[in-house]
Protein backbone atom coordinates (compact mmCIF):
# COMPACT_ATOMS: atom_id res chain seq x y z
CA UNK A 1 0.00 0.00 0.00
CA UNK A 2 1.71 3.54 -1.13
CA UNK A 3 1.94 5.81 1.79
CA UNK A 4 -0.30 8.79 1.63
CA UNK A 5 -2.60 5.82 1.31
CA UNK A 6 -1.23 3.97 4.99
CA UNK A 7 -0.99 7.80 6.53
CA UNK A 8 -4.94 8.05 6.22
CA UNK A 9 -5.62 4.22 8.03
CA UNK A 10 -2.77 5.42 10.58
CA UNK A 11 -5.53 8.33 11.34
CA UNK A 12 -8.23 6.61 11.44
CA UNK A 13 -6.53 3.94 13.63
CA UNK A 14 -5.44 7.15 16.17
CA UNK A 15 -9.16 7.96 16.18
CA UNK A 16 -10.03 4.69 16.88
CA UNK A 17 -8.19 4.38 19.80
CA UNK A 18 -8.96 7.51 21.41
CA UNK A 19 -12.82 6.71 21.37
CA UNK A 20 -11.40 2.96 22.94
CA UNK A 21 -9.83 4.70 25.64
CA UNK A 22 -12.80 7.00 25.95
CA UNK A 23 -15.12 4.28 26.07
CA UNK A 24 -13.13 1.57 27.88
CA UNK A 25 -11.52 4.00 30.66
CA UNK A 26 -8.42 2.11 29.88
CA UNK A 27 -5.14 3.47 30.08
CA UNK A 28 -2.22 3.45 27.75
CA UNK A 29 -3.51 5.58 24.97
CA UNK A 30 -0.21 7.28 24.91
CA UNK A 31 1.88 4.18 24.58
CA UNK A 32 -0.34 2.96 21.93
CA UNK A 33 -0.29 6.08 19.97
CA UNK A 34 3.64 5.82 19.38
CA UNK A 35 3.64 2.26 17.96
CA UNK A 36 0.97 2.98 15.44
CA UNK A 37 3.09 3.79 12.43
CA UNK A 38 5.27 1.00 13.41
CA UNK A 39 2.27 -1.17 13.33
CA UNK A 40 0.82 -0.19 9.88
CA UNK A 41 3.98 -0.50 7.84
CA UNK A 42 4.54 -4.12 9.51
CA UNK A 43 1.06 -5.20 8.81
CA UNK A 44 0.22 -3.65 5.36
CA UNK A 45 3.36 -3.85 3.73
CA UNK A 46 5.69 -6.21 5.50
CA UNK A 47 4.12 -9.13 6.92
CA UNK A 48 3.35 -12.22 5.20
CA UNK A 49 -0.07 -12.87 6.28
CA UNK A 50 -3.39 -13.55 5.61
CA UNK A 51 -5.93 -12.12 7.72
CA UNK A 52 -8.51 -15.20 5.71
CA UNK A 53 -5.95 -18.04 7.12
CA UNK A 54 -4.44 -16.43 10.42
CA UNK A 55 -3.47 -20.38 11.36
CA UNK A 56 -0.99 -20.59 8.11
CA UNK A 57 2.42 -22.62 10.15
CA UNK A 58 4.34 -20.32 7.75
CA UNK A 59 3.17 -17.03 8.23
CA UNK A 60 5.13 -14.41 9.31
CA UNK A 61 4.73 -14.23 13.45
CA UNK A 62 4.32 -10.39 14.95
CA UNK A 63 4.42 -10.26 18.85
CA UNK A 64 3.21 -7.13 20.74
CA UNK A 65 6.24 -7.37 23.46
CA UNK A 66 4.74 -4.39 25.24
CA UNK A 67 1.14 -5.65 25.85
CA UNK A 68 -0.06 -2.46 27.35
CA UNK A 69 -0.39 -0.94 24.07
CA UNK A 70 -2.93 -3.74 23.04
CA UNK A 71 -5.66 -1.39 21.60
CA UNK A 72 -2.97 -0.47 19.08
CA UNK A 73 -2.87 -4.32 18.04
CA UNK A 74 -6.72 -4.65 17.85
CA UNK A 75 -7.06 -1.75 15.94
CA UNK A 76 -4.07 -2.90 13.41
CA UNK A 77 -5.85 -6.57 13.18
CA UNK A 78 -9.29 -4.94 12.71
CA UNK A 79 -8.74 -2.43 10.08
CA UNK A 80 -6.15 -5.27 8.54
CA UNK A 81 -9.62 -7.63 8.29
CA UNK A 82 -8.85 -10.02 10.67
CA UNK A 83 -12.31 -9.33 12.60
CA UNK A 84 -14.95 -6.79 12.01
CA UNK A 85 -14.09 -3.16 13.07
CA UNK A 86 -17.11 -2.92 15.20
CA UNK A 87 -15.51 -5.49 17.82
CA UNK A 88 -13.56 -2.88 18.56
CA UNK A 89 -16.40 -1.21 20.51
CA UNK A 90 -16.33 -3.96 22.73
CA UNK A 91 -12.66 -3.50 23.99
CA UNK A 92 -12.39 -3.56 27.83
CA UNK A 93 -15.76 -4.51 28.48
CA UNK A 94 -16.73 -7.29 30.67
CA UNK A 95 -16.38 -10.57 29.02
CA UNK A 96 -14.67 -9.05 25.91
CA UNK A 97 -12.56 -10.53 23.56
CA UNK A 98 -10.50 -8.00 23.65
CA UNK A 99 -8.98 -7.36 26.90
CA UNK A 100 -6.48 -4.83 28.11
CA UNK A 101 -3.88 -7.07 27.71
CA UNK A 102 -3.46 -9.46 24.78
CA UNK A 103 -4.25 -13.30 25.56
CA UNK A 104 -3.20 -16.12 22.41
CA UNK A 105 -5.75 -16.18 20.28
CA UNK A 106 -8.27 -14.31 22.08
CA UNK A 107 -8.63 -12.47 18.14
CA UNK A 108 -7.72 -14.24 15.39
CA UNK A 109 -3.73 -12.60 14.80
CA UNK A 110 -2.70 -12.47 18.33
CA UNK A 111 -0.38 -14.90 18.32
CA UNK A 112 1.03 -14.83 22.61
CA UNK A 113 -0.01 -13.20 25.83
CA UNK A 114 1.62 -10.24 26.42
CA UNK A 115 1.36 -7.57 29.39
CA UNK A 116 3.90 -8.33 31.88
CA UNK A 117 7.23 -6.97 29.75
CA UNK A 118 10.14 -8.88 29.12
CA UNK A 119 8.47 -11.87 27.77
CA UNK A 120 8.31 -11.35 23.90
CA UNK A 121 11.82 -10.79 23.12
CA UNK A 122 12.49 -14.72 24.35
CA UNK A 123 9.44 -16.17 23.23
CA UNK A 124 10.47 -14.78 19.60
CA UNK A 125 13.61 -15.89 19.53
CA UNK A 126 11.88 -19.29 20.10
CA UNK A 127 9.82 -19.09 17.48
CA UNK A 128 12.64 -18.12 15.35
CA UNK A 129 14.65 -21.17 16.12
CA UNK A 130 11.37 -23.27 15.67
CA UNK A 131 11.46 -21.96 12.55
CA UNK A 132 14.78 -22.99 11.66
CA UNK A 133 14.36 -26.48 13.05
CA UNK A 134 11.20 -27.15 10.74
CA UNK A 135 12.63 -25.45 7.76
CA UNK A 136 10.00 -22.90 7.77
CA UNK A 137 10.79 -19.73 6.03
CA UNK A 138 9.05 -17.35 8.15
CA UNK A 139 10.43 -14.30 10.25
CA UNK A 140 9.57 -13.25 13.55
CA UNK A 141 9.15 -9.50 14.74
CA UNK A 142 9.01 -8.45 18.19
CA UNK A 143 7.97 -4.88 19.45
CA UNK A 144 9.17 -4.20 23.01
CA UNK A 145 9.24 -0.29 24.40
CA UNK A 146 12.32 1.26 26.09
CA UNK A 147 11.12 0.76 29.31
CA UNK A 148 10.85 -2.93 28.97
CA UNK A 149 14.57 -2.65 28.48
CA UNK A 150 14.49 -2.67 32.10
CA UNK A 151 13.89 -6.17 32.43
CA UNK A 152 16.80 -8.77 32.36
CA UNK A 153 14.86 -11.43 30.53
CA UNK A 154 15.34 -8.66 27.33
CA UNK A 155 18.84 -8.56 27.49
CA UNK A 156 19.06 -12.53 28.17
CA UNK A 157 17.42 -13.38 24.73
CA UNK A 158 19.46 -10.98 23.04
CA UNK A 159 23.16 -12.69 23.91
CA UNK A 160 21.47 -15.51 22.77
CA UNK A 161 19.87 -14.66 19.81
CA UNK A 162 23.71 -13.61 18.78
CA UNK A 163 25.10 -16.42 19.91
CA UNK A 164 22.97 -18.62 17.16
CA UNK A 165 23.10 -15.76 14.80
CA UNK A 166 19.83 -15.88 14.78
CA UNK A 167 18.70 -13.50 11.40
CA UNK A 168 15.23 -14.44 11.22
CA UNK A 169 14.16 -12.27 14.50
CA UNK A 170 13.81 -8.45 13.88
CA UNK A 171 13.08 -6.78 16.93
CA UNK A 172 11.89 -2.93 17.50
CA UNK A 173 11.89 -0.39 20.26
CA UNK A 174 9.10 1.65 20.44
CA UNK A 175 11.51 4.93 22.02
CA UNK A 176 8.91 7.42 23.19
CA UNK A 177 11.55 8.23 25.61
CA UNK A 178 8.90 7.85 28.70
CA UNK A 179 8.18 5.10 30.99
CA UNK A 180 5.61 4.97 33.36
CA UNK A 181 6.62 7.03 35.91
CA UNK A 182 9.71 9.31 34.31
CA UNK A 183 12.22 9.47 31.05
CA UNK A 184 13.58 6.09 30.40
CA UNK A 185 16.67 7.06 29.84
CA UNK A 186 16.54 8.25 33.50
CA UNK A 187 15.39 6.33 35.36
CA UNK A 188 18.00 3.43 34.02
CA UNK A 189 21.16 3.98 31.92
CA UNK A 190 19.31 3.05 28.98
CA UNK A 191 21.45 5.47 26.11
CA UNK A 192 23.75 4.82 24.39
CA UNK A 193 21.05 2.50 23.06
CA UNK A 194 21.90 1.37 19.68
CA UNK A 195 25.54 0.68 20.38
CA UNK A 196 24.67 -1.58 23.40
CA UNK A 197 22.38 -3.63 20.97
CA UNK A 198 25.35 -3.46 18.54
CA UNK A 199 27.40 -4.70 21.53
CA UNK A 200 25.62 -7.36 22.32
CA UNK A 201 26.33 -8.64 18.36
CA UNK A 202 22.96 -7.35 17.22
CA UNK A 203 22.52 -5.32 13.89
CA UNK A 204 21.08 -1.88 15.27
CA UNK A 205 19.28 1.27 12.57
CA UNK A 206 17.98 4.18 14.41
CA UNK A 207 14.70 5.81 12.49
CA UNK A 208 12.20 8.18 13.59
CA UNK A 209 9.68 5.80 14.17
CA UNK A 210 6.67 7.72 13.21
CA UNK A 211 7.67 8.24 9.63
CA UNK A 212 6.15 5.57 7.33
CA UNK A 213 8.95 5.41 4.93
CA UNK A 214 11.59 5.75 7.10
CA UNK A 215 10.03 2.61 9.03
CA UNK A 216 9.38 0.73 5.98
CA UNK A 217 13.14 1.17 4.29
CA UNK A 218 15.27 0.08 7.61
CA UNK A 219 13.20 -3.09 8.12
CA UNK A 220 13.58 -3.40 4.15
CA UNK A 221 17.48 -2.98 3.93
CA UNK A 222 17.46 -4.88 8.01
CA UNK A 223 16.40 -8.21 6.69
CA UNK A 224 18.48 -8.31 3.48
CA UNK A 225 20.94 -8.77 6.20
CA UNK A 226 22.06 -11.96 7.09
CA UNK A 227 23.78 -13.80 10.21
CA UNK A 228 22.41 -11.29 13.12
CA UNK A 229 19.46 -10.81 14.59
CA UNK A 230 18.06 -7.22 14.11
CA UNK A 231 17.05 -4.21 16.13
CA UNK A 232 15.31 -1.09 15.07
CA UNK A 233 15.49 1.59 17.46
CA UNK A 234 12.43 3.41 16.62
CA UNK A 235 12.54 7.13 17.72
CA UNK A 236 8.60 7.96 18.53
CA UNK A 237 6.83 10.70 20.54
CA UNK A 238 4.06 9.41 23.09
CA UNK A 239 0.64 10.47 21.94
CA UNK A 240 1.82 10.63 18.54
CA UNK A 241 -0.50 12.45 16.31
CA UNK A 242 -2.78 14.59 19.26
CA UNK A 243 -0.85 17.75 19.91
CA UNK A 244 -2.34 17.89 23.58
CA UNK A 245 -1.14 14.55 24.35
CA UNK A 246 2.30 14.42 22.14
CA UNK A 247 5.41 13.48 24.82
CA UNK A 248 3.37 14.38 28.03
CA UNK A 249 3.92 11.02 29.85
CA UNK A 250 0.37 12.19 32.22
CA UNK A 251 -1.40 10.37 29.01
CA UNK A 252 0.54 7.17 30.12
CA UNK A 253 -2.83 6.54 32.11
CA UNK A 254 -4.84 9.73 31.52
CA UNK A 255 -8.27 8.56 29.90
CA UNK A 256 -9.51 11.35 27.24
CA UNK A 257 -13.12 13.07 28.13
CA UNK A 258 -15.31 13.58 25.75
CA UNK A 259 -14.17 16.87 24.91
CA UNK A 260 -10.82 15.76 24.26
CA UNK A 261 -12.01 13.08 21.71
CA UNK A 262 -13.49 15.46 19.47
CA UNK A 263 -10.61 17.84 19.55
CA UNK A 264 -8.17 15.17 18.88
CA UNK A 265 -10.05 13.63 16.03
CA UNK A 266 -10.48 16.89 14.55
CA UNK A 267 -6.83 16.98 14.91
CA UNK A 268 -6.77 13.91 12.42
CA UNK A 269 -8.69 14.93 10.04
CA UNK A 270 -11.42 12.60 11.26
CA UNK B 1 16.43 -41.29 37.13
CA UNK B 2 18.58 -38.52 35.49
CA UNK B 3 20.19 -40.83 33.01
CA UNK B 4 17.28 -42.95 32.56
CA UNK B 5 15.37 -39.32 31.68
CA UNK B 6 18.68 -38.59 28.71
CA UNK B 7 18.62 -42.10 27.84
CA UNK B 8 15.07 -42.76 27.22
CA UNK B 9 14.91 -38.95 25.41
CA UNK B 10 17.51 -39.77 23.08
CA UNK B 11 15.44 -42.91 21.86
CA UNK B 12 12.43 -41.01 21.87
CA UNK B 13 13.97 -38.10 19.83
CA UNK B 14 14.58 -40.42 17.07
CA UNK B 15 11.27 -41.05 16.50
CA UNK B 16 10.00 -37.49 17.03
CA UNK B 17 11.78 -35.02 15.10
CA UNK B 18 9.72 -32.11 17.34
CA UNK B 19 11.66 -33.03 19.87
CA UNK B 20 13.93 -30.08 21.09
CA UNK B 21 15.86 -30.36 24.32
CA UNK B 22 16.74 -27.16 25.91
CA UNK B 23 19.43 -27.10 28.59
CA UNK B 24 20.50 -24.69 31.39
CA UNK B 25 23.95 -24.85 31.05
CA UNK B 26 23.74 -28.15 32.51
CA UNK B 27 23.97 -32.29 31.48
CA UNK B 28 27.09 -31.60 29.01
CA UNK B 29 28.48 -35.01 29.44
CA UNK B 30 24.88 -36.71 29.83
CA UNK B 31 23.64 -35.59 26.77
CA UNK B 32 26.29 -36.44 24.68
CA UNK B 33 24.64 -39.32 22.77
CA UNK B 34 21.34 -37.27 22.64
CA UNK B 35 23.59 -34.65 20.46
CA UNK B 36 25.17 -37.59 18.29
CA UNK B 37 22.28 -38.05 17.27
CA UNK B 38 20.95 -34.76 16.65
CA UNK B 39 23.14 -32.10 17.59
CA UNK B 40 20.66 -29.14 15.99
CA UNK B 41 17.81 -29.92 18.39
CA UNK B 42 19.92 -29.13 21.54
CA UNK B 43 20.37 -25.99 22.49
CA UNK B 44 22.57 -24.35 25.93
CA UNK B 45 20.40 -21.56 26.81
CA UNK B 46 23.15 -20.52 29.16
CA UNK B 47 22.57 -19.48 32.72
CA UNK B 48 19.53 -17.32 31.80
CA UNK B 49 16.24 -19.78 32.64
CA UNK B 50 13.49 -16.47 32.07
CA UNK B 51 15.02 -16.73 28.61
CA UNK B 52 15.18 -20.24 27.92
CA UNK B 53 11.33 -20.47 29.61
CA UNK B 54 9.95 -18.78 27.41
CA UNK B 55 11.92 -19.59 24.32
CA UNK B 56 10.73 -22.76 24.92
CA UNK B 57 7.05 -21.39 24.81
CA UNK B 58 7.53 -20.01 21.31
CA UNK B 59 9.14 -23.23 20.14
CA UNK B 60 5.57 -25.39 21.48
CA UNK B 61 4.03 -22.32 19.63
CA UNK B 62 5.07 -23.34 15.96
CA UNK B 63 4.65 -27.14 16.71
CA UNK B 64 7.67 -28.06 18.25
CA UNK B 65 8.01 -30.50 21.79
CA UNK B 66 10.42 -28.51 23.65
CA UNK B 67 11.76 -30.19 26.81
CA UNK B 68 13.86 -27.49 29.44
CA UNK B 69 16.10 -28.68 31.75
CA UNK B 70 18.22 -27.72 34.33
CA UNK B 71 17.96 -27.75 38.25
CA UNK B 72 14.95 -27.99 40.08
CA UNK B 73 15.39 -25.07 42.26
CA UNK B 74 16.50 -22.54 39.41
CA UNK B 75 13.78 -23.77 36.96
CA UNK B 76 10.97 -23.51 38.81
CA UNK B 77 11.33 -20.25 41.39
CA UNK B 78 13.45 -18.38 39.07
CA UNK B 79 11.57 -18.17 36.13
CA UNK B 80 7.80 -18.93 37.58
CA UNK B 81 6.31 -15.95 35.70
CA UNK B 82 7.71 -16.77 32.41
CA UNK B 83 6.40 -20.26 33.70
CA UNK B 84 2.77 -18.87 34.57
CA UNK B 85 2.13 -16.34 31.71
CA UNK B 86 4.09 -18.00 28.85
CA UNK B 87 3.45 -21.43 29.23
CA UNK B 88 0.53 -22.26 31.56
CA UNK B 89 -1.57 -19.05 30.27
CA UNK B 90 -1.04 -19.69 26.87
CA UNK B 91 -1.68 -23.42 27.00
CA UNK B 92 1.37 -24.68 25.65
CA UNK B 93 2.68 -28.30 25.81
CA UNK B 94 6.33 -27.60 27.44
CA UNK B 95 7.75 -30.17 28.85
CA UNK B 96 9.79 -28.63 32.14
CA UNK B 97 12.47 -31.27 34.12
CA UNK B 98 13.97 -30.19 36.82
CA UNK B 99 16.42 -32.50 38.05
CA UNK B 100 17.18 -32.43 41.76
CA UNK B 101 13.65 -32.53 43.81
CA UNK B 102 13.66 -31.79 46.94
CA UNK B 103 16.52 -32.71 49.33
CA UNK B 104 18.45 -34.30 46.23
CA UNK B 105 21.37 -32.01 46.71
CA UNK B 106 21.18 -31.41 50.33
CA UNK B 107 24.57 -30.72 50.59
CA UNK B 108 24.68 -27.82 48.19
CA UNK B 109 22.65 -25.68 50.58
CA UNK B 110 19.37 -24.37 50.77
CA UNK B 111 20.25 -22.53 47.14
CA UNK B 112 20.14 -25.91 45.38
CA UNK B 113 17.01 -27.17 47.59
CA UNK B 114 13.86 -27.61 45.94
CA UNK B 115 11.14 -28.00 48.57
CA UNK B 116 9.00 -25.46 47.06
CA UNK B 117 8.60 -26.38 43.95
CA UNK B 118 5.44 -28.94 43.55
CA UNK B 119 3.40 -26.03 45.55
CA UNK B 120 4.70 -22.90 43.35
CA UNK B 121 3.90 -25.09 40.23
CA UNK B 122 0.53 -26.44 41.66
CA UNK B 123 -0.62 -22.95 41.80
CA UNK B 124 -0.44 -22.54 37.92
CA UNK B 125 -3.64 -23.28 36.03
CA UNK B 126 -3.84 -25.50 32.90
CA UNK B 127 -0.25 -27.46 34.55
CA UNK B 128 0.27 -30.96 35.22
CA UNK B 129 2.83 -32.48 37.72
CA UNK B 130 4.51 -35.47 37.43
CA UNK B 131 6.49 -37.10 40.02
CA UNK B 132 8.07 -40.54 39.02
CA UNK B 133 9.18 -43.32 41.50
CA UNK B 134 12.20 -44.64 39.64
CA UNK B 135 13.81 -44.60 36.56
CA UNK B 136 11.39 -46.96 34.61
CA UNK B 137 8.65 -44.35 35.91
CA UNK B 138 10.62 -41.85 34.50
CA UNK B 139 10.76 -43.61 31.32
CA UNK B 140 7.21 -44.26 31.01
CA UNK B 141 6.01 -40.58 32.23
CA UNK B 142 8.46 -39.21 29.58
CA UNK B 143 6.62 -41.24 26.80
CA UNK B 144 3.23 -39.75 27.84
CA UNK B 145 4.15 -36.75 28.75
CA UNK B 146 5.30 -36.23 24.91
CA UNK B 147 1.53 -37.03 24.23
CA UNK B 148 0.00 -34.78 26.35
CA UNK B 149 -1.34 -31.45 24.83
CA UNK B 150 -0.80 -29.18 27.52
CA UNK B 151 2.22 -28.21 30.08
CA UNK B 152 4.15 -30.47 32.25
CA UNK B 153 6.27 -30.01 34.98
CA UNK B 154 8.57 -33.62 35.72
CA UNK B 155 10.24 -33.22 38.63
CA UNK B 156 13.39 -36.03 39.08
CA UNK B 157 16.00 -36.95 41.74
CA UNK B 158 19.34 -37.17 40.69
CA UNK B 159 21.43 -39.97 39.83
CA UNK B 160 21.40 -44.03 41.20
CA UNK B 161 18.08 -44.30 43.36
CA UNK B 162 16.92 -47.81 43.95
CA UNK B 163 14.70 -49.49 41.27
CA UNK B 164 11.37 -50.05 42.40
CA UNK B 165 9.75 -51.68 39.21
CA UNK B 166 11.44 -54.73 37.64
CA UNK B 167 10.18 -53.06 34.07
CA UNK B 168 8.59 -49.93 32.77
CA UNK B 169 5.14 -49.76 34.13
CA UNK B 170 2.00 -48.77 32.09
CA UNK B 171 0.93 -45.47 33.32
CA UNK B 172 -1.63 -42.74 32.26
CA UNK B 173 -1.06 -39.53 33.88
CA UNK B 174 -3.28 -38.70 36.43
CA UNK B 175 -3.99 -41.95 37.47
CA UNK B 176 -1.95 -43.08 40.63
CA UNK B 177 -0.21 -46.27 40.64
CA UNK B 178 -0.67 -49.01 42.82
CA UNK B 179 2.62 -50.78 43.21
CA UNK B 180 2.16 -53.29 45.74
CA UNK B 181 -1.68 -54.19 47.55
CA UNK B 182 -2.79 -54.30 51.10
CA UNK B 183 -5.95 -52.91 52.83
CA UNK B 184 -5.27 -51.71 56.27
CA UNK B 185 -2.75 -48.76 55.81
CA UNK B 186 -2.21 -46.86 52.30
CA UNK B 187 0.67 -44.98 52.37
CA UNK B 188 0.55 -42.09 48.87
CA UNK B 189 4.24 -42.00 47.52
CA UNK B 190 5.80 -39.13 45.95
CA UNK B 191 8.27 -39.03 43.65
CA UNK B 192 11.53 -40.23 44.78
CA UNK B 193 10.41 -41.52 48.23
CA UNK B 194 9.05 -44.83 46.67
CA UNK B 195 11.82 -46.85 47.89
CA UNK B 196 11.72 -46.04 51.27
CA UNK B 197 7.91 -46.40 51.30
CA UNK B 198 8.35 -49.73 49.65
CA UNK B 199 10.69 -50.36 52.74
CA UNK B 200 8.09 -49.14 54.98
CA UNK B 201 5.67 -50.76 53.88
CA UNK B 202 7.49 -54.20 54.52
CA UNK B 203 8.16 -53.13 58.12
CA UNK B 204 4.79 -52.53 58.59
CA UNK B 205 3.83 -56.21 56.81
CA UNK B 206 6.42 -57.62 58.56
CA UNK B 207 4.35 -56.43 62.02
CA UNK B 208 1.10 -57.37 60.74
CA UNK B 209 -0.24 -54.44 59.33
CA UNK B 210 -1.24 -54.84 56.00
CA UNK B 211 0.11 -52.01 53.73
CA UNK B 212 -0.70 -50.65 49.94
CA UNK B 213 1.85 -48.66 48.25
CA UNK B 214 0.93 -46.33 45.45
CA UNK B 215 3.15 -44.11 43.53
CA UNK B 216 1.50 -40.81 43.10
CA UNK B 217 3.02 -39.76 39.96
CA UNK B 218 0.58 -37.42 39.10
CA UNK B 219 0.12 -34.82 41.72
CA UNK B 220 -1.66 -32.23 39.75
CA UNK B 221 -4.62 -32.99 37.99
CA UNK B 222 -5.43 -34.85 41.48
CA UNK B 223 -6.44 -38.58 41.36
CA UNK B 224 -10.10 -37.90 42.82
CA UNK B 225 -11.36 -41.17 42.20
CA UNK B 226 -8.54 -43.06 43.52
CA UNK B 227 -8.88 -40.81 46.11
CA UNK B 228 -12.09 -41.75 46.86
CA UNK B 229 -11.35 -46.14 47.17
CA UNK B 230 -8.29 -45.17 49.65
CA UNK B 231 -10.52 -43.07 51.95
CA UNK B 232 -13.03 -45.63 51.80
CA UNK B 233 -11.51 -48.55 52.09
CA UNK B 234 -8.71 -47.86 54.51
CA UNK B 235 -8.10 -47.46 57.76
CA UNK B 236 -5.05 -44.66 57.54
CA UNK B 237 -4.01 -43.05 54.41
CA UNK B 238 -0.59 -41.46 54.58
CA UNK B 239 1.27 -39.11 51.96
CA UNK B 240 5.23 -38.69 52.22
CA UNK B 241 7.23 -36.31 49.77
CA UNK B 242 10.47 -34.66 49.90
CA UNK B 243 8.94 -30.97 49.62
CA UNK B 244 7.89 -28.72 52.51
CA UNK B 245 4.79 -29.80 54.30
CA UNK B 246 3.28 -26.81 52.91
CA UNK B 247 1.83 -27.27 49.14
CA UNK B 248 2.49 -30.62 48.45
CA UNK B 249 0.76 -33.73 47.61
CA UNK B 250 -0.31 -34.08 51.19
CA UNK B 251 -2.25 -30.28 51.35
CA UNK B 252 -4.12 -30.81 47.96
CA UNK B 253 -5.40 -34.15 49.73
CA UNK B 254 -5.92 -32.13 52.98
CA UNK B 255 -8.03 -29.62 50.33
CA UNK B 256 -9.81 -31.88 48.96
CA UNK B 257 -10.79 -33.95 52.01
CA UNK B 258 -12.73 -31.18 53.87
CA UNK B 259 -14.61 -30.93 50.99
CA UNK B 260 -15.21 -34.93 51.06
CA UNK B 261 -16.62 -35.69 54.73
CA UNK B 262 -17.87 -39.12 54.61
CA UNK B 263 -14.28 -40.89 54.10
CA UNK B 264 -13.61 -43.22 56.60
CA UNK B 265 -9.14 -43.14 56.34
CA UNK B 266 -7.37 -40.53 58.81
CA UNK B 267 -5.02 -38.53 57.32
CA UNK B 268 -1.26 -38.50 57.87
CA UNK B 269 1.16 -36.06 56.01
CA UNK B 270 4.38 -36.61 56.29
CA UNK B 271 7.21 -34.08 54.78
CA UNK B 272 9.56 -31.36 55.52
CA UNK B 273 8.89 -28.94 57.78
CA UNK B 274 8.48 -25.29 56.74
CA UNK B 275 12.34 -24.13 56.97
CA UNK B 276 15.49 -23.32 55.36
CA UNK B 277 17.56 -26.67 55.86
CA UNK B 278 20.96 -26.72 56.74
CA UNK B 279 23.33 -28.48 54.42
CA UNK B 280 23.32 -31.86 55.28
CA UNK B 281 23.47 -35.04 53.41
CA UNK B 282 20.08 -36.53 52.02
CA UNK B 283 20.57 -39.86 53.71
CA UNK B 284 20.92 -37.33 56.99
CA UNK B 285 17.92 -34.95 55.88
CA UNK B 286 16.11 -37.97 55.87
CA UNK B 287 16.76 -39.13 59.45
CA UNK B 288 16.39 -35.23 61.22
CA UNK B 289 12.86 -35.62 59.09
CA UNK B 290 11.90 -38.61 60.30
CA UNK B 291 11.60 -39.96 56.34
CA UNK B 292 13.39 -42.80 56.78
CA UNK B 293 11.39 -46.67 56.38
CA UNK B 294 11.89 -47.24 59.86
CA UNK B 295 10.33 -43.66 61.01
CA UNK B 296 7.66 -43.53 58.06
CA UNK B 297 6.45 -46.94 59.95
CA UNK B 298 6.87 -45.84 63.12
CA UNK B 299 4.48 -42.96 62.51
CA UNK B 300 2.32 -45.21 61.21
CA UNK B 301 2.25 -47.35 64.31
CA UNK B 302 2.14 -44.00 66.30
CA UNK B 303 -0.67 -42.93 64.78
CA UNK B 304 -2.92 -46.14 64.78
CA UNK B 305 -2.07 -46.57 68.62
CA UNK B 306 -3.64 -43.26 69.74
Amino acid sequence: MDFSELKLITNRMRGSLIEMSHRAKGAHLGSSLSCVDILAVLYWNILNLDPKNPTDPIRDRFILSKGHAAAALYTTLAYRGFFPIELLETYGKTGSCLPEHPGRFCVPGVEVATGSLGHGLPIGLGMATAARIKKYPFRVFVLMSDGECNEGSVWEAAMLAASTKTDNLIAFIDYNKWQATGRSKEIMALEPLKQKWESFGWDAYEINGNDLESIYYTIKSAISNTGKPKIIIANTIKGKGVSFMEDDNNWHYRIPNEEEVIKSKMELGL
Amino acid sequence: MRNAFAEELTNLAKENESIFLLSGDIGNKLFDKYKENDASRFLNCGVAEQNMMSMSAGMASVGMKPIVYTITSFLTARCWEQIKVDIGYNKLPVIIVGVGGGLSYAELGPTHHSCEDIGLLKLIPNMTILCPGDAYEVRALLRAALKHDGPIFMRIGKKGEPLVHQSIPEITIGKSLVVKEGNEVCLLSVGNMLPSVMKAAEILNAKGISTQVVSVHTVKPLDRESLQKYFSEFKIVATVEEHNIIGGLGSSIAEWLINTPSSKAKLICMGLPDLFHESLHQESAREKYNLTPESIAERIINFGNN
